[in-house]
This record gives C-alpha cells, sequence and structure tokens, in this order.
C-alpha cells in the first residue's frame, strides 16, 4: 500500500530525520525546501513498501554531496537528478522504478523526496544506514556487496559525470573531486540495486518510522502525553539519561565537529554524571556510575525535555534541560562486517560493543 | 561649555529618555506614553527631561535613539514596503524560490514579487553563469511598480560584482531614488538566510523613513542641533542616513541597549541580564560589557537570517501579566494588560489581578491608586511561579554552573525577588527603569572596513592591521574618542579566484563618543 507524502507532513519527516540523525546528518532545512516546492510543483510522492517492489526492479538511490557552506549558498536547480538518473539508466539499459534516501537522519534524508516528486518516481519506505553516518560507504548496501558504481554525478549547468570504480572508496574520491569542480555540491544517482537486493540488504521502513517520530513529537503537546516515553515505544528505545547540560566542548578535527557534552543528573538521574562523545553524531555515551550506556551503531539522541524536540550537537548548549535516548541499530550494524564499517573500533575507540539491549536487560 | 547627551529610547508603550552630563551619570529621567504619530511622544520625553534637568535644548551635544519601531513592523506586517525580489544565480538554486518559507501573510505583504535571473559565482570566485542585462532590465521593467529592490547574488559575499551591475541597471530603468537592497552589505555565506534578511531591509525603508522623520521633527520642533544617532544591533551607534538605508540593523538594538545600560548603571561587566517588561521578561548575558550574541540562526517575523543577535530567552511574564489562579494552581501570564496596566490593574482602580497588584498587596512597594488585597496564598504562589521562571531563565542563560552577578532593570523590576537561586548578588540599579535609553545614550560609534587585499606583497597580517588601522581611523572621524577605541568584529573570507592570494576582510571598530 502506497502513502503519500505530502506538504503537510513533511516537516514530520524532517523531524524523525533529525532524532534518527543522532545529533548530525546536517540540517535537514535544505532538504526540506526543496521537497516543499517539488511537491508543490509535481503533486505528493508515493511512499512504498519495500516489499511490493518486483524482485528485478531497478531502485536508485539519490543524494547532495558536497561541503555543506555551498549547499547553503548554492542550492540545487532541481533538474541534476533527472540528469543523473538519465545517464544511470541509459548505462544499465533498465529504467529506475524508485528512488531511495542513502541515510535515514539529516539532510539527505529529505532530499530524495524532492528528486522523487520531479522525476515521477515512488520512494521506496527504507534506506542505506537507518540513521546518518559521515561517509557514503557506510551503507548496509556495502555489506551487501553492492557497488556505489555505476554511479552518476550532475550539476546544475547540465554536465553529468559517469563514474565506473572498483570498489566504493575509488566511487568516494572520485565524486568528490569532481564535485569540487562542479562548484562544491552536485546531486549523486548511485548503488543501483534490485528489489530483491533491497529487501536483502537495506534498512526497511525507515522513512514511515521517521514520518511517526515526527508526527509522535508534533501532536504530544496537544495530547499532553509523554512524548518521550512514545518515541521510545516506537523505537523499542531506551531512556538512558535526565538532566541538565553542563559543559559542552568543541574542536574541529579533518574537518568533523569533534566534542563532548556532559550533563548533570536531575530527579531519578540526581548525583550522576553523562558524557556524551560526538563526531558529527554521537558515539558514545558514559554514565559516571554505570559506565558506556551505549555506543556506536546504536543510536544516541538528545532531545528537549518539555517538548521532546531533538536537540543536534551544534544546538548543544549549557543550562538545556534534556533526556536522553538510545535506540537499538540495524542488526546488519551488529555484524562483523558492519561493526568493521561503523563499530567503536572504526572511530578509535577501544570498546567493545555491546548491543543497548544487552546493557539495559 | 557643558556638554550633555539625550537617550531616548521608543517602546511599545512607553518613551523612556534619559539625560546624561559630560560624566555620563543621568541627572533627569521620564517615561511618557508612546503616541500613535512617534513624534510626539518624543516631544513630550524631551519637553519633561529637560524640565527635569534643567538643561537647554542647544545644550544638547549628541541625541541617541533607540527604537522597535522596524521590529513591530515586522511583527505587525505593518507599513512594510512591496519590494522587488531578485536572486541573481540561475540556473542554480532554482529548487528553493525566494519566499518560499515565509509566513503566506508576510509574503503577501511584500507583494510576493520574485525572479530567478542568471548569474551568480562559484565558492572559489569563478563566475557561475554570466550576467544577462537584457533579461535583468526585462525584470526590472516588470517590477517597476514596487516601492525598493532587494537584489541577493550567489556568493556575493565572495564577489559582489553581480550585485553591483543589478543596482546600475535598476537606477537606470527606474527612478534613482528607488531604495535598493544588496545582500552582500547586509548578510554573509547562505543564500535564503541573507536574501530574507535583505527582503526585510527592502521592506522595512519607508517605516525607518517615518521613524526617522519623527526623530528628526521631533528635534527640529524644540530647536535640538546635536547629532543624531540611531541604535544598532551589536549595541552601537549609527548615522540617521546609514539607518534609513539598513533599518534591519535596528531590529535588534532594543536588547542589546538594555544589556549595556544595566551594565553600565551596575559597573558589572560578566553576569546575566533580566529586563522586566510589561508582558514578557527577557534574559540575556553580559561578556566584558557587552551582549552574548545567539550562535544559532536568528528568526524575524518567523523568517530565518543569519544575523547575529543578542543571545536571549524571553519569559511570558511582566508587570501587567494576568494572575490566574484554576484549580489552585497560580499561574502568571501570558496574557498581559500591556500597557493598559495604568487602568486594567487593581493597583489603577481596574478589575484586572496582576502581578504587579501581587508585590504591591505584599510589600511596601507605592504604585498605582489602590492597594489592592489579595489573599496571602495567592500571592505566596504568584511570587514563586514567578521566582520559578525568572531562575529557570537565567540558569539557561548561565554558561557555567557558578553563581554569577544578576542585575535587574526595566519597569517590572520589582516582580523579582533579591535571592535568586544562581545569582552571586541580585542588582537593581538606580534608574533601572530607564535601562535601554541608557543603553543608546552610552553606546559606541562605530567605524567599517570591508575591503580585498591581495597577499601577493604583502603579508595576511600586514593585511589584517592596515583593515584595523583604517576601521579604527573612520571610528574617529565617525566621532569617537581615539583613546577608546578597539576592533569589536573580524570577518575574513578567502578568495582563491585572484592571481595569487587574495583575502575579504571586514573589520569593525567602535569606542566612546568623544566629548
Amino acid at each position: 500500500m502506497a502513502d503519500k507524502i505530502t506538504t503537510e507532513n513533511l516537516q514530520d519527516f524532517a523531524t524523525g530525520a533529525t532524532v534518527l540523525g543522532t545529533g548530525g546528518g546536517g540540517d535537514p532545512y535544505v532538504g526540506t525546501l526543496m521537497a516543499e516546492q517539488a511537491i508543490e510543483e509535481y503533486g505528493p510522492v508515493d511512499l512504498i513498501d519495500p516489499r511490493d517492489v518486483p524482485d528485478d526492479a531497478l531502485v536508485v538511490p539519490s543524494a547532495m554531496l558536497g561541503a555543506p557552506t555551498v549547499m547553503v549558498e548554492k542550492m540545487p536547480r532541481g533538474t541534476e537528478s533527472l540528469d543523473a538518473f538519465r545517464s544511470l539508466e541509459r548505462a544499465l539499459g533498465q529504467e529506475a522504478y524508485a528512488t531511495m534516501s542513502i541515510e535515514a537522519g539529516g539532510l539527505n534524508s529529505t532530499v530524495p523526496i524532492a528528486v522523487a516528486a520531479q522525476l515521477d518516481l515512488p520512494l521506496v519506505d527504507a534506506d542505506g544506514m537507518g540513521r546518518a553516518f559521515p561517509e557514503v560507504q557506510m551503507v548496509t548496501l556495502t555489506l551487501g556487496d553492492i557497488s556505489a558504481s555505476p554511479m552518476s554525478i550532475a550539476d546544475e549547468k547540465g554536465n553529468s559525470v559517469f563514474l565506473e570504480t572498483v570498489d566504493n572508496q575509488w566511487a568516494e574520491q572520485f565524486a568528490r573531486t569532481t564535485s569540487i569542480e562542479m562548484g562544491g555540491s552536485c546531486m549523486i544517482a548511485t548503488y543501483p540495486h534490485t528489489g530483491s537486493e533491497l529487501r536483502d540488504h537495506a534498512i526497511l521502513d525507515s522513512m514511515s518510522l521517521a514520518r511517526e517520530i515526527g508526527e509522535t513529537i508534533r501532536t504530544a503537546s496537544t495530547r499532553s502525553l509523554d512524548p518521550v516515553s512514545e518515541l521510545l515505544a516506537l523505537t523499542d528505545g531506551f531512556d538512558l539519561f535526565t538532566g541538565k547540560v553542563a559543559d559542552v566542548q568543541r574542536r574541529t578535527e579533518g574537518g568533523f565537529a569533534v566534542g563532548e557534552a556532559t550533563i548533570e543528573g536531575v530527579g531519578a538521574c540526581d548525583g550522576r554524571t553523562l558524557t556524551l562523545e560526538f563526531q558529527n553524531e554521537h558515539l558514545v555515551a558514559r554514565d559516571s556510575e554505570e559506565g558506556v550506556v551505549a555506543s556506536i551503531p546504536d543510536l544516541i539522541t538528545v532531545l528537549d525535555t518539555e517538548t521532546a524536540e531533538p536537540i543536534t550537537t551544534e544546538g548543544l548548549s549549557y543550562g538545556q534541560r534534556v533526556r536522553v535516548i538510545g535506540m537499538p541499530c540495524s542488526e546488519k550494524w551488529r555484524t562483523d562486517a558492519g561493526l568493521d564499517l561503523v563499530g567503536p573500533a572504526y572511530f578509535d575507540y577501544d570498546i567493545d560493543y555491546t548491543p543497548i539491549e544487552t546493557i539495559h536487560r | 561649555m557643558t556638554t550633555y547627551r539625550l537617550g531616548i529610547d521608543v517602546g511599545g508603550t512607553n518613551t523612556d529618555a534619559v539625560v546624561l552630563d559630560e560624566n555620563d551619570s543621568p541627572i533627569a529621567k521620564t517615561k511618557t506614553p508612546t503616541t500613535e504619530d512617534i513624534s510626539s511622544g518624543i516631544v513630550d520625553a524631551l519637553d519633561d527631561v529637560l524640565a527635569a534637568s534643567g538643561v537647554g535644548a542647544d545644550d544638547l551635544d549628541s541625541v541617541m535613539l533607540g527604537t522597535t519601531h522596524a521590529t513591530n513592523a515586522i511583527a505587525e506586517r505593518r507599513g512594510l514596503n512591496e519590494v522587488g525580489v531578485l536572486r541573481i544565480g540561475a540556473p542554480a538554486t532554482e529548487s528553493i524560490r525566494p519566499l518560499l518559507e515565509w509566513p503566506d501573510d508576510l509574503a503577501a505583504a511584500i507583494g510576493d514579487n520574485v525572479a530567478i535571473l542568471d548569474g551568480g559565482h562559484e565558492f572559489d570566485g569563478r563566475e557561475l553563469n554570466d550576467l544577462d542585462e537584457t533579461q535583468v532590465r526585462n525584470q526590472i521593467r516588470e517590477f517597476r511598480g514596487v516601492d525598493a529592490f532587494a537584489v541577493t547574488s550567489v556568493f556575493s559575499p565572495v564577489r559582489d560584482d553581480h550585485e553591483s551591475r543589478v543596482a546600475e541597471l535598476i537606477h537606470e530603468e527606474v527612478a534613482d531614488s528607488v531604495p535598493i537592497s544588496l545582500s552582500n552589505q547586509i548578510g554573509s555565506v547562505g543564500l535564503l538566510e541573507r536574501e530574507n534578511a535583505t527582503t526585510l531591509n527592502a521592506a522595512l525603508t519607508s517605516v525607518a523613513e517615518e521613524a526617522a522623520s519623527a526623530f528628526l521633527d521631533a528635534m527640529d520642533e524644540r530647536n535640538v542641533t546635536a547629532d543624531l544617532f540611531f541604535g544598532q544591533n551589536d549595541g552601537t551607534l549609527m548615522s540617521v542616513d546609514y539607518a534609513l538605508e539598513y533599518p534591519i540593523f535596528t531590529v535588534a538594538s532594543g536588547p542589546s541597549n538594555s544589556v549595556r545600560g544595566a551594565a553600565y548603571l551596575s559597573g558589572v561587566e560578566n553576569g546575566i541580564i533580566v529586563d522586566v517588561g510589561g508582558t514578557t521578561t527577557d534574559v540575556g548575558a553580559l561578556t566584558d560589557g557587552f551582549p552574548r550574541e545567539s550562535s544559532v540562526a536568528v528568526e524575524i517575523g518567523e523568517v530565518k537570517t543569519n544575523f547575529r543577535m543578542p543571545d536571549l530567552i524571553s519569559v511570558g511574564v511582566g508587570g501587567g501579566s494576568h494572575v490566574t489562579e484554576t484549580d489552585g494552581n497560580v499561574t502568571v501570564g501570558p496574557e498581559s494588560v500591556g500597557y493598559r496596566l495604568t487602568e486594567a490593574a487593581l493597583a489603577f482602580g481596574g478589575d484586572t489581578l496582576t502581578a504587579t497588584d501581587v508585590e504591591v498587596s505584599a510589600s511596601s512597594v507605592d504604585i498605582g491608586s489602590h492597594t489592592p488585597d489579595v489573599d496571602s496564598e495567592t500571592v505566596r504562589r504568584a511570587r514563586s511561579y514567578i521566582r520559578d521562571e525568572v531562575e529557570r531563565a537565567v540558569d539557561r542563560m548561565k554558561t557555567s554552573p557558578e553563581p554569577v552577578p544578576v542585575v535587574v532593570v526595566g519597569g517590572g523590576s520589582i516582580l523579582v525577588p533579591d535571592d535568586l537561586a544562581g545569582a552571586s548578588e541580585v542588582y537593581k540599579p538606580s534608574h533601572y527603569e530607564v535601562a535601554n535609553a541608557v543603553g543608546v545614550a552610552i553606546a559606541q560609534v562605530s567605524g567599517e572596513v570591508d575591503r580585498i587585499y591581495s597577499l601577493d606583497d604583502q603579508s595576511r597580517d600586514e593585511a589584517m592591521s592596515d583593515a584595523e588601522s583604517e576601521a579604527v581611523e573612520r571610528a574617529v572621524r565617525a566621532g569617537a574618542d581615539r583613546d577608546t577605541v578597539d576592533i569589536i568584529d573580524i570577518e575574513e573570507v578567502p578568495l582563491s579566484y585572484l592571481p595569487g592570494n587574495a583575502v575579504r576582510m571586514k573589520v569593525k571598530a567602535a569606542g566612546e563618543l568623544d566629548h
């Protein structure tokens, strides 16, 4: 059954994407506005169940790639994805059946909604991360040996560049170089895969989860319920901590926003401290008494105590009253290959990953 | 000859004025109702405060005006210009048209005339697309009836050629007098936010003219020949001419003035400022005598801009706030009698229980004509509600858990208890009720340089020090005392497109007004 993405429920996707962005993933603002205009112009987007995609149908994820400062200054023309999709379809000799988000969190969760509207394609209710991660190869599709190439990159001038690379690392490198020539920002069509590969290797139902999260937060205040408890029920999550932000330290390392936030407990958490370490996204949460209470690839998100609105790592500041929640990641990330790609060791942590539900059993 | 300065703050409710002597000490103050035409309210305040101080109109050396006129015009969608919004950057950026996320009524109030035309630059200064002059001229002709133009070109903070050229074309096609706002003069990288701020600026030039002429007329009427200034967002002064061109820079001057005034009156350099008005209480932070600026995007009239503005928390509690009791719970605000305090509140013979009445009935403060009889349990609960709201806001503005000085100003200061949690000390300085007017009267004069330097034949440090000394010279020429001038802001944008190295430096210097 197909759901519709409309200008009315678009904001719910964006809010949910910020929760699943686990503090990073980029501001969904630009992507959301692109989607709003595209839906106004071309009509609502069908959000289709991944189980309804035919086995051999072609699914082509789409995304915006580039430097954040350029993305906020030179937004896309809106036709780039059409060029990128056409050149990929020519090479593969098959038309795309649907598009998809590479990540459920942050900026690139809403950009494909605009692409779907422009190309008159449905959007698959799935993604490649179930959250946000900083690098293109950090998708569950990589674990399924699905290649990022052939990849097509297009700019607003009508140029498109076609990549065939030996691995996903090369794809990332050529794509970056090309994006700079294109003025620092471009649209890509990448990781082409089939319906059966989708069901085996992507993370299913993540877009509708994002919408439900956004809906819960939006309507909770009018229904005067506890939105955090509802969120936890929705995501099988855990209430990690309630407190007040006591300190935030930030620095830039290798192009990433790296830092640490200290939260002093209040109420049931009185007398304890939670430390959050982040690199764009939250990586590890440590409780002063209980040790590590959640770590990547599980999701750690900070919410405003009163409204349950998500707070990004950029938005964290002293004095905020917050609830920190943890949500289990996809089982795909919990395999050896998954942990090699995005586990604590990849981010230079000397800790063994323990699934969040085991920690809180 | 002794010289004096006059600070005037025109708020939604009251027009306040204060006279400072040559040592910047307040010698007289007044609070008069703001009038519909603004001008007569300013004249009233001027007459009052000059009479009280015994200072003659010609002894005034300078007069500074702080106003929320532009802010209110946006909030109320009143008196705004019809604007021709020209974005230069096609084919890029077409996926998000100008004003897309504006509230419909605000977009309608400025006419919703938007166009995206060929042109603009890349981040490294290359041309994104040629500026198509024929296309630009046609579009200008189509927008011929508008009151003002807003021009925003992609990456204009790096290269502003296309914006300047479009301004020339507008002058050629329509009257020379039509106001034109160029985005590179107003904001930094971040197209939508800069375009929003530029468009709001263009929408405000008539309102600014109204405020400026009210100010000039009032001074004229009383034969004041002093230098006239407006207060701006960063707490420094600007000339009346500059305010006419960049009214958007006055929208946050109110909070800046109150923070600066509170700092001056209390002598506190670092701490938290609590400004209690009739409807809301604004809590801000003071860092080395200046307001701490917000690090996140600031919304004006629900429109996102990338201005740096004082970091404030506004709480819906003020002197006129309704005190409501439901099922044993007492709440204060956010509804308020506002400027009708002196008729609606119990203390003035009205029939609404307000936060002011709670204090009047419970303590020895002498306000109004009646002493309201308020149940002592209601008083206790209302006071505790106000305390909680203020303490929470103070705590959120602090940057560390240690207690810090808290300065309380504004007409409703009596609502705030002297033993706030988190405060090392609570100051209620004398003249607290006219802190805004004091803040604008002591504001500094600034000078700004915005220049591109080639780094082929000089180092970055040499270029920087050249820009700094030029900014200092400009501040001195604008009236600042050289010994007090400091650099208050530096913005550096590298430009890799020119042969060799180039950098765009924006430097701002400010100092005390020379007596």
